[in-house]
């Protein structure tokens, strides 16, 4: 199967209309187009996408947006979208109520970050229903029971969480995260994406070779609108590093895919 | 491990294992004979209970109502209630192989509380703090540092209290195999509203014993202040089954319950998920939690415990709301007549107090959980009173 890349933003980070052509930028070398969005409190986040979050939410970002950002994508994209909020936002507007209007507007996936499986039975049953894929998220001090269960309640793929941490860029990539992809592999049906921490050709490449079958990226995104924010600069620069990860995927599968 | 539908253990699967480890740790724990006489004498001989239960007689006579006996938690070592949770969080840390804790705080009482416990059991102590809170409680902040803490400010969001929470769980997640997480009220996620409940239950066994003694029956009434809950669940907990006694829950009206201005979860706020619990928040129609506002630092989060979720669902506890500027003629009231400077927190408790016990008989009795001392507010209560 072909190895995937997953490029997240936060919608409305610094506005709309930017993230718009984010999004399309981005979906010339992504598989699947991660969409935050923006919360008051996103207690899972390092500082870079904190601060998005405020930029996004300063920039006069709702809810229903999302949904409108969405629906004028498909206008002009297949790539799939996959949804990361916080839960009380979905709360908050009924997770039947969200989930339709995820569906209606052309999503494809959403990941709640602060939702275990255990508290999400109601939740399952709603996105069955309305054909939106699941996406949980496992850390490398999650018990082989657990992962189990973890593994159950996804049928987009699942989120392997690289490191005890916050979302954000890092220099390098530990073998935690390596052997923990390896005893997941060995347990899980799902599709496994690694994340959190990965903004270079090398460590998706490493993540693939390991055996993941996709990777995610944000941070290294985020830090780039940070700096140029909405701007020409800003596109072009997205575009590059997505190509850069990109081609880090390609060159792990051929590895794996040579060692075979 | 969870009251009614509150409750609960929202979380970002990172936690899920800590919280699992904390949760065994603490039903081992919590019953064994070794532990309870442990920490017994450490709030005897350290912290200085039991606390008095005191009977208000100037200000009981000049309101000219019920009898105000306070439950005089402001005299135990730090200035207030927090110290009971800290110690019990910290030994049982101690227990677990952990060597170092974190912990938020918003008027620095429990950031306070926590490095006090840091020093006696010997541990790296990190406390996270809103730069606003930490501009209005100087001198907290201070005494933090003096026993070995360090204070970490926190700039992001509103900069209080609910900020530090978030941030003190960015840490743990990268830490949580050498760090307890040692939260300061009957909030986040479980097992913690349930321990933390259990290590502050022990002010109202005493002034159920007190009271007892005193005056041979129970309360009439029984009247605390609400941020988090702490407090307030502690000094409730042992009369709930008792329903004759009436509780009172006292939020922050701030500068009114029908302006922007306040921290009045309970009566304005709605049902939401935050900081890994199911309870009451203020929050805006998109669900995005919403900036507080209260003159006490101590009541400033936009949450509430789930457990005075529940109680308020079933009409246990009443929760009414007292503003700024009666908390502060509370606050000089009671310095006034009787030689006692309360915390602004407890002086929301007393405020409301003194307005109940007017319309009482006499014979009537209302205990106030005076769950802190005001030296900490003293810097912002002479913004407002010059003499």
């Amino acid at each position: 199967m072909e190895k995937k890349l997953v490029s997240f933003i936060v919608a409305g980070d610094p506005n709309i209309e930017a993230t718009l052509r984010f999004m399309r930028a981005l979906s010339r070398y992504s598989d699947i187009i991660e969409l935050g969005i923006p919360f008051s409190d996103p207690m899972a986040d390092g500082e870079t996408i904190q601060k998005a979050n405020v930029r996004a939410l300063k920039g006069g970002m709702r809810i229903s947006k999302v949904f409108d950002i969405i629906r004028e994508f498909r206008r002009y994209s297949n790539t799939p979208v996959v949804v990361m909020t916080y839960y009380n936002p979905v709360f908050n507007m009924g997770v039947e109520n969200f989930v339709r209007r995820l569906k209606e507007a052309g999503g494809n996936g959403l990941i709640v970050v602060d939702l275990p499986v255990e508290e999400a039975g109601d939740y399952l049953s709603i996105c069955r229903r309305y054909n939106i894929g699941t996406v949980f998220l496992a850390a490398p001090n999650t018990p082989e029971e657990r992962l189990r269960k973890i593994d159950r309640a996804c049928s987009l793929f699942l989120y392997l969480v690289s490191l005890y941490g916050t979302t954000g860029v890092r220099e390098d990539i530990s073998n935690l995260a390596i052997n923990f992809l390896k005893r997941a592999k060995r347990i899980c049906k799902n599709p496994i994406y690694v994340g959190f921490g990965i903004s270079r050709k090398e460590h998706a490449r490493r993540f693939i070779e390991a055996g993941a079958d996709g990777v995610v990226v944000g941070s290294a995104y985020v830090k780039i609108i940070e700096r140029y924010g909405d701007s020409e600069e800003t596109v072009r620069k997205l575009e590059e590093k997505c190509k850069e990860l990109k081609e880090g995927v390609l060159e792990g599968s051929k590895n794996t895919f040579l060692r075979r | 491990m969870r009251f009614g539908e509150y409750g609960g253990q929202y979380v970002p699967e990172v936690l899920k294992p800590p919280l699992k480890e904390l949760e065994k740790a603490y039903k081992e724990y919590r019953d064994d004979p070794e532990f309870r006489e442990e920490l017994d004498y450490y709030l005897k001989n350290y912290a200085g209970r039991e606390t008095p239960l005191y009977f208000a007689k100037n200000l009981t006579e000049k309101i000219g109502g019920a009898k105000i006996y306070l439950k005089r938690e402001d005299l135990l070592l730090g200035g207030a209630h927090k110290i009971n949770n800290s110690i019990g969080q910290a030994l049982l840390a101690k227990k677990m192989g952990k060597t170092r804790l974190i912990a938020e705080t918003g008027a620095g009482e429990h950031g306070l509380s926590t490095a006090m416990a840091g020093a006696l059991f010997k541990m790296k102590t990190r406390i996270y703090m809103g730069t606003v809170d930490m501009e209005r409680q100087k001198l907290n902040v201070y005494k933090m540092k003096l026993h070995g803490a360090e204070v970490y400010p926190v700039d992001s969001g509103s900069k209080t209290l609910k900020d530090a929470i978030n941030e003190a769980l960015r840490d743990w997640v990268e830490t949580f195999e050498y760090t307890h997480y040692l939260i300061g009220s009957v909030v986040g996620p479980h097992p913690y509203p349930t321990m933390v409940r259990d290590f502050q239950s022990v002010i109202g066994r005493e002034a159920k014993r007190q009271i007892l003694e005193i005056e041979g029956r129970l309360p009439d009434c029984i009247v605390a202040c609400v941020g988090g809950g702490s407090n307030a669940i502690g000094i409730f907990h042992e009369f709930i089954d008792y329903r004759e006694v009436r509780l009172i829950g006292v939020e922050a009206a701030g500068e009114g319950l029908d302006t922007d201005r306040h921290a009045a979860t309970l009566l304005r706020g709605r049902k939401g998920i935050l900081h890994g619990m199911y309870s009451y928040f203020l929050q805006d129609e998109d669900g995005q939690i919403k900036t507080t506002h209260s003159i006490s630092a101590g009541l400033d989060y936009p949450g509430v415990g789930p457990e005075h979720a529940y109680l308020k669902d079933i009409g246990r506890v009443e929760y009414v709301g007292v503003t700024d500027k009666e908390a502060l003629n509370a606050f000089l009231e009671l310095s006034r007549v009787e030689g006692i400077i309360p915390a602004l927190e407890s002086s929301h408790a007393l405020a409301y107090a003194m307005k109940i016990a007017k319309e009482m008989d006499r014979e009537e009795i209302i205990i106030v959980n005076l769950s802190g001392r005001g030296d900490k507010d003293l810097h912002t209560v002479m913004k407002y009173v010059e003499f």
